[in-house]
């Protein structure tokens, strides 16, 4: 059984000023094994957070099944921890309560819930921030509080919506390798939505090509390079080229349709 | 230990902006006073029409400690009266906070409450709670409940008001991220979207706050026979304008305090939203 099950998944937004309905994702399958680190790759509007929501169950899809651990997912709920692609952190909350907020709706007492919450702010580097406001700190640091807010609920499946998108290279470098280490650590199921080739290739051992709106998956490959992955290798290359021509493809299939 | 940067800013430039700025709010009050005494002493009006600054200063003074009795019976009893105009203004306020708050959260969080109560509260507001006073005086008589009422009606709409648009206007996004962290329903409004929507509170009492202050004197003017709005008016019919004025500068002054009360509970329990704001700490 696949941690997550898409079964004929379409989702249209109906746009009531507009009159019309818009189709945003058509007849999506996918499957999702346990531990797989999956990343999805598609151009902006293709509809990869709006998938990613009705994994998260923040929107129903207008028809199909989605299963995670075998049973449909209705709500959202703390089994399935998602990074948003805006931080939305809580803002009357430091940096600690932020990371800690599950711990508190569950009741733990203030001692224990700063106790485990400092392990993951070690984790994302943000030792002598833990009592900032999101106010007082950069949009990168924001986005580890969310990172790290997830982690914490050690959830099955973690979503993530471009998460790394706000930071420097020098940190994306940093969190990517960071995020792949606690993958092997924990053995979770990673669902990464990014626009960047190379960023799917370093993180993924699932890469799953969008095609433009309405989205469908053009093909998922599968990339079980050994990690640290090294981008200059030739088997590195050879993937980057052939998913750089499944979206070449795709544009000038656009292009001659037009 | 000797530090390798200095970080602090050029202290003297900084002290002296501050004294400025000391100076320069009390410019304008000052200008305004001077002008007006001027033109009280240059006889253009009766003196007991426009009195002099220091005229009221003295009625002041004296219905405060009573020195001459220059005020009459007022003399020395200004605690008195402006602690019964204070204890209607915080009844009320009291009052309006609590159904305010509790009205608007209800209103802006549940369609079922949105669509059964918002209504008849919407065209209960564009009365004008003065217009409420002929039938607050046959239900309650002339004492401090028609001001009592007067004043929750004044403060009532805004609370709700702010109430209904911070909890309609709360990000999506963090009762997105609260149900992901499973938050139940109760959590859902207690821990994100009240704090979400306490800005916005915030705005609508220091709004009521106001209110509170112009139905009190508005109300003791007319239903009520002690508080500074009854001095005011007793003393328009002894045509002692002196007395007027001296009682609207206590309002204004006593208005001005209760918003600096509630500006400092807000900030200390806003305090997280301080450095997103332009003005940041200053102000
Ligand atoms: N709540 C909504 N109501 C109406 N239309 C929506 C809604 N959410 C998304 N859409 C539409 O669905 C399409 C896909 O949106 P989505 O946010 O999933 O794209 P995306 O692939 O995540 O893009 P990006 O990479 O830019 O984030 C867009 O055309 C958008 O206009
Ligand atoms: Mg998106």
């Amino acid at each position: 059984m696949a941690a997550i099950e898409l079964r004929n998944i379409v989702k249209v937004f109906s746009d009531k000023r507009r009159g019309r309905d818009l189709l945003t994702l058509d007849n999506i399958n996918l499957d999702i094994e346990a531990n797989d680190f999956v990343c999805l790759l598609g151009p902006s509007g293709c509809g990869k957070s709006t998938l990613l929501n009705i994994i998260a169950g923040f929107e129903q899809a207008t028809s199909g099944r989605t299963l995670v651990d075998g049973k449909q997912v209705e709500r959202p709920g703390s089994d399935r921890g998602v990074v948003f692609q805006q931080p939305t952190l809580m803002p009357w909350l430091t940096a600690i309560d932020n990371i800690a907020f599950h711990l508190k709706l569950k009741g733990v007492a203030k001692a224990e819930r700063y106790d485990r919450a400092m392990e993951f702010i070690d984790l994302v580097g943000l030792r002598g921030f833990e009592h900032h406001h999101p106010s007082e700190m950069s949009g990168g640091m924001n986005q580890r509080v969310g990172i790290a807010r997830a982690l914490l609920m050690n959830p099955s499946v973690i979503l993530m919506d471009e998460p790394f998108a706000a930071l420097d290279a020098q940190t994306k470098l940093e969190m990517q390798e960071e995020l792949v280490a606690i993958w092997q650590k924990r053995r979770c199921t990673i669902v990464f939505v990014t626009h960047s080739v190379d960023e799917a290739l370093v993180l993924g051992n699932k890469i799953v090509v969008m095609t433009r709106r309405p989205g469908r998956i053009r093909e998922a490959v599968n990339f079980d390079l050994p990690r640290p992955r090294d981008i200059t290798s030739p088997e590195f290359n050879d993937a980057k080229r052939h998913i750089l021509a499944l979206i070449r493809e795709e544009s000038t299939r656009l292009a001659q349709a037009s | 230990m000797t530090s390798v940067t200095d970080v602090s800013p050029a202290r003297p430039a900084f002290r002296l902006t501050r004294a400025f700025w000391g100076i320069e709010r009390l410019v304008v009050p000052a200008l305004l006073i001077a002008g007006w005494e001027a033109f009280a002493r240059s006889g253009m009006l009766p003196p007991a029409l426009l009195p002099a600054p220091s005229a009221v200063l003295h009625a002041l003074g004296d219905w405060v400690f009573g020195f001459d009795e220059t005020t009459q019976s007022y003399s020395g009893h200004w605690l008195r009266d402006a602690l019964a105009s204070a204890l209607r203004v915080f009844g009320g306020f009291a009052l309006a906070s609590l159904f305010g708050i509790l009205a608007g959260v209800a209103i802006g969080w549940s369609r079922l409450f949105e669509k059964t109560l918002e209504p008849t509260l919407q065209m209960l507001r564009p009365i004008p709670p003065v217009s409420w006073i002929p039938l607050a005086i046959i239900w309650f008589g002339i004492a401090d409940k028609p001001a009592i009422f007067l004043v929750f009606l004044g403060a009532f709409f805004p609370v709700l008001m702010n109430s209904i648009h911070g909890v309609k206007t709360v990000d999506h996004n963090l009762v997105r991220a609260g149900a992901m962290m499973g938050a139940n329903s109760r959590q859902m409004l207690t821990d994100i979207v009240l704090p979400a929507a306490l800005p916005s509170i915030f705005a609508g009492l220091r709004i009521a706050v106001g209110s509170a202050w112009m139905l009190t004197v508005t109300a003791e003017m007319v239903a009520v026979k002690s508080g500074l709005g009854y001095v005011l008016w007793d003393s328009y019919y002894f045509l002692r304008y002196d007395i007027v004025l001296a009682a609207m500068i206590s309002i204004g002054l006593l208005g001005y305090l209760s918003d600096l009360g509630l500006k400092a509970i807000m900030a200390r329990t806003l305090r997280w939203q301080q450095t997103t704001t332009v003005q940041g700490r200053a102000g």
